[in-house]
């Protein structure tokens, strides 16, 4: 702590990946073998086979860029162990194995560190601290190398999230640096890594074609029409274009593209995840039953003619709703576009620069997780990483990261069930939520709390919850009847405080004024 | 930030990271017929609940004493027969007598992390926690850092919660060591007397306490207030030690067979690659066959006894709370180095003093923590504990650089060598390039250690020497514990020295 210039940075950035690599042994879920089965696949067959193979049930459902990077992983894989990249060999995991992909997590979590340590760069530390442990800068650090969802996510759960975050920070980066190009260029490859970022590409687009497509503003802030640029235009698109052209290209020459489509956007999935990501249809769903039960007591409902599955299991894939009507893909469609859009008019009319464009990110990021169609929980993280950024510059949005990162990362626990990792996700989120709650606190501790008491009494609920369905309730009798009714309540408990976090922020954006003078400086 | 929430974050990592290393593998894991330590004490548990406490320390028919017979004093008991009954309550197959043996499955290896990580938290990190705010002349900041120095030192980490061990001897001395800190002699004596009779390896530390306190009754005035807190100091080791022996104080026998499985004499001068002096000479010469077992007895007991003395003396003659913790530290280096029947993982019975010492001479004092856990390498090795070795060490070694930045602070005053110096007048000349000798002295053996490391990690040995590495290990580790054994005494034998001449000046 001593250590003075960036010393600090390396310091955390190692720390955080000798912890990474001791978590090597830890539970893994069947995303490894997804992931091994991708090596394989990529390894052995032409690429017209790619997105057509189905030995396995986990069939490639990324897009084309990621299948490239499990095709040059695979070519270290092979000194590794050969015997990974068999696709008949379902479920290989051999030790050799287990490290290779462990450890290809964690080297190329390299890129997100790069890209952390560029944002930190480009937050200006106005705050200039004494102390290194209150510079904002370094907080940022601890917020996201440390980020206890990625580090679940990631290496314990296995899911290869850090590199594409990397790239995501590193656009976001590039663009408050004014590096425009560059930015747009690293985002459109990152879609065809990951299609999931789609959900904050509203807010690219706008703030590209607001930002480096006009060139000059009004004086009072409006757009000034006449500073459009054609050439900046056509860089943009010449650059979506080609790093499509170079993903999708050969599949669109070899006439396979709407296979691959189909292989990206599965609308059959249902609209939950099997664990109900905490959201807006988690709620609706949540409501439903309670209206079937309630119904069921009063007899509004005739019992015989209630689809057996939504009573029972609850968590299947298809959820029938009883009372409530059903949700379509398309209406889900319907309902993000809806909530997405005042955001992106936010950023058109009242453009704040970098923070504006970040603010909208997430606004993006948090409605598509509120109303998408099959949202995974991991999703939440989408929302949570930008606004780590948004956190440290101004008091009110450290309060809604707070409230948001608490419940998101709490939201996350059903992913790890296994009793070895218990004590792990425990103490880790400990450790974040700790740290997060007393840095930000020191940080803004001249201003009015960051919590009122409502949000202090909802986030510290959390914990008997918490002891009550990993505890309490497998010792109940229920256990064997309602199986479901811990992560029905943690899903139901934590969608209410992200939506909360959702309106809050919304609010905070929708009535901030555009002050002129800061747009001046 | 707050203290406490650095504290706090503090704390939280170390756990983390205990956790984290507990998924690995243990000692022994699914190796018929003796397995390992994790063997030992899932035995002492079913040991000690299924038999009468009479039958504990005895070879019967239920009771086979050369299958990891309890060789440990009365409180390990004690904890195994608690530790039983919580077993017991879970999954009564787990210390079935004589069904048992060997049992193994993720619920029980689940278990026996847990009684660990229980341990660590309820006795030693406290300690370390109180330790930490009780240093004076520190700032918040470097009272959080010397913590998590502390609590991220892989030694202990690997042996407790890789290995399997129980950090609760350890636990206890510490607690010791804070009660004198604060005066509470009695209460520390105490916690130490629970310490010995916990693990009898303690006995490392027991001459230190000893002289101490007498120093400390001396200084009163053996013929006032001294002998008084001596009479109440006697009384209350006897009756402390009269506490844990209770149920074994009705018959002789059984307190001399208890004795015996303590220390089996007979078991020879050193056993497997311990980096001390006997096992390194023997590269040279073959001394357990050379002399016989008796005197080498007698040559170890000289040997250790001579090289305690100066140190002993000084802090008898002047007893201080610093002469105290640097005695600790140079008497259990001593009695590792020099005495019978040494284990590799009695190194950390030297560590954790040195752990007390880590902010006034933080350099020597990482040095120090970074060769006592590549000792350990052999034994991790066969433990299959390679990966947590090979990530906490250089977690360790980054934490120190960061929390102290060990390597500008390489002067002979920061390495509290200022007296030695100044009394060496003479051949001051050499002393400007002192700083960075030592840096590079350092840099080397960090570099060796590196690799050795590697070597005996991925290298096969030659066929003619399968041993060679863990003696180079152990040889190497030797050599330094040799010359930080010089060390700590100079640094001792001058302290006082240094007071003086800060007074003068």
């Amino acid at each position: 702590m001593a250590a003075g210039g960036r010393g600090w940075f390396r310091a955390l950035a190692l720390g955080v990946s000798f912890l990474k690599c001791l978590l090597i042994p830890a539970y893994y879920s069947t995303d490894f073998e997804v992931h091994r089965n991708w090596l394989a696949i990529t390894h052995n067959l032409p690429l017209s086979q790619w997105y057509y193979e189905a030995t396995s049930e986990w069939t490639l459902d990324y897009p084309p860029f990621f299948a490239w990077f499990e095709y040059a992983l695979s070519h270290i894989a092979k000194y590794f162990d050969p015997q990974m990249l068999v696709v008949e060999n379902l479920n290989y995991a051999s030790r050799a194995t287990v490290f290779f992909q462990r450890l290809s997590v964690i080297c190329t979590d390299t890129l997100f560190i790069y890209a952390v340590h560029e944002c930190c760069r480009c937050i200006n530390g106005k705050r200039a601290a004494k102390d290194i442990l209150e510079k904002p800068t370094f907080i940022l650090a601890v917020l996201l190398l440390w980020n206890f969802g990625l580090l679940i996510v990631d290496h314990i759960h296995f899911q290869y999230n850090g590199f594409l975050f990397g790239l995501m920070l590193l656009s976001v980066a590039r663009l408050c640096q004014k590096r425009y190009l560059e930015g747009a260029l690293l985002f459109a490859v990152l879609l065809h890594f990951k299609h999931i970022y789609m959900y904050v590409a509203p807010a690219y687009g706008v703030y590209l074609l607001r930002s480096y497509c006009f060139t000059a503003n009004n004086a009072d802030g409006s757009l000034k029409w006449r500073s459009f640029s054609f050439l900046h235009v056509t860089l943009l698109g010449l650059i979506v274009c080609l790093v499509s052209a170079l993903s999708l290209g050969p599949f669109l020459v070899l006439g396979q593209l709407p296979q691959v489509i189909a292989r990206l956007f599965p609308f059959k999935r249902g609209l939950c995840h099997a664990y109900w990501a905490p959201n807006f249809w988690a709620l609706y769903n949540a409501m439903d039953k309670a209206l079937t039960i309630l119904g069921l007591k009063c007899n509004f409902l005739d019992g015989n003619k209630i689809p057996k599955a939504s009573m029972t299991g609850g968590l299947v894939q298809e959820f029938q709703h009883t009372v409530l009507p059903s949700v379509t893909p398309l209406a889900t469609l319907i309902c993000t576009f809806i909530a997405i859009l005042p955001s992106v008019f936010c950023l058109w009319f009242k453009p704040q620069g970098p923070r504006g464009f970040l603010q909208c990110l997430v606004l993006c990021a948090l409605s598509s997780f509120m109303f998408g169609w099959h949202v995974h929980e991991k999703a939440i993280l989408l929302a949570i990483l930008p606004l780590s950024l948004l956190s440290i510059q101004r008091a009110k949005d450290a309060g809604i990261y707070l409230i948001l990162a608490t419940t998101g990362h709490f939201s996350l626990f059903p992913l790890l069930f296994t009793p070895p990792e218990l004590p792990i996700k425990i103490l880790l989120m400990l450790l974040f939520t700790v740290y997060s709650f007393s840095s930000l606190k020191s940080l803004f501790r001249r201003e009015k709390p960051l919590l009122n008491w409502l949000e202090t009494i909802y986030l510290i609920q959390l914990v008997p919850l918490e002891i009550f369905c990993e505890i309490i309730f497998p010792l109940t009798p229920w256990k064997q009847h309602f199986p479901f009714v811990p992560l029905l309540l943690t899903s139901v408990y934590c969608a209410l405080g992200v939506t909360y976090a959702w309106l809050k922020l919304y609010i905070s954006v929708l009535t901030e004024r555009v002050s002129v003078r800061q747009k001046a400086e | 930030m707050e203290k406490w929430s650095l504290m706090t974050v503090t704390v939280l990592l170390a756990l983390t990271v205990r956790w984290a290393v507990s998924l690995g593998s243990y000692s022994g894991a699914g190796k018929p017929p003796m397995y390992g330590d994790y063997e030992a004490q899932r035995h002492w548990q079913e040991i000690t609940y299924n038999l009468p406490i009479r039958q504990w320390y005895f070879n019967t028919s239920d009771n086979n004493l050369l299958y990891w017979g309890l060789d440990y004093p009365p409180l390990t008991a004690y904890h195994s027969f608690v530790c039983a009954y919580i077993a017991k309550l879970i999954n009564p197959d787990w210390v079935a007598l004589h069904t048992s043996r060997g049992y193994e499955s993720q619920p029980h290896k689940l278990f026996m992390r847990t009684t660990v990580f229980v341990a660590d938290l309820l006795v030693y990190i406290p300690a370390v926690i109180l330790y930490c705010f009780s240093l004076k002349e520190t700032s918040a900041k470097k009272k959080v850092s010397s913590a998590l120095c502390i609590l991220l030192y892989p030694g202990l980490i690997l042996i407790d919660h890789g290995h399997f061990q129980y950090p609760l001897s350890l636990g206890l001395a510490l607690w010791a060591v804070l009660c004198l800190c604060h005066d509470w002699d009695l209460l520390g004596s105490v916690a130490f007397c629970l310490a010995l009779n916990y693990k009898q390896m303690e006995l490392y530390h027991s001459l230190p306490f000893f002289c101490y306190l007498l120093g400390k009754c001396f200084k009163k005035g053996l013929k006032g207030k001294g002998l008084v807190l001596l009479a109440k100091l006697a009384g209350t080791v006897l009756l402390s030690f009269a506490a844990c022996w209770l149920p074994f104080g009705t018959d002789v026998e059984q307190i001399m067979q208890v004795l015996r499985r303590l220390f089996p004499i007979d078991r020879g001068l050193f056993e497997d690659k311990v980096a001390n002096i006997w096992c390194s000479l023997s590269v040279l010469i073959k001394i357990k066959n050379v002399i016989s077992p008796r005197t080498q007895l007698k040559l170890s007991f000289a040997v250790t006894f001579l090289s305690l003395l100066p140190a002993c003396i000084k802090l008898t003659v002047q007893p201080s709370l610093r002469g105290f913790k640097f005695a600790l530290v140079s008497c259990a280096l001593s009695f590792f180095l020099f005495s019978f029947q040494v284990h590799e993982k009695s190194i950390l019975l030297v560590s954790v003093p040195v752990c007390l010492v880590i902010n006034e001479i933080p350099f020597m004092a990482t040095w120090f923590l970074l060769v006592s856990t590549f000792s350990l390498l052999p034994l991790l090795l066969k433990d299959g504990l390679l990966l947590p070795y090979a990530v906490t060490t250089p977690a360790f070694l980054a934490a120190c650089l960061a929390s102290f930045s060990i390597l500008d602070k390489t002067s002979a005053e920061d390495l509290q060598l200022k007296a030695f110096s100044l009394s060496l007048k003479g051949y001051t000349s050499w002393f400007k390039a002192f700083p960075r000798i030592v840096r590079s002295l350092f840099l080397l053996s960090l570099s060796l250690m590196g690799i050795l490391s590697v070597l005996s990690a991925a290298a096969p040995p030659p066929q003619r020497l399968p041993d060679l590495f863990p003696v180079a290990v152990a040889v190497l580790s030797c050599l330094h514990f040799l010359l930080f054994l010089l060390y700590f005494n100079v640094v001792i034998l001058w302290d006082s020295k240094n007071k003086g001449q800060k007074k003068i000046s």
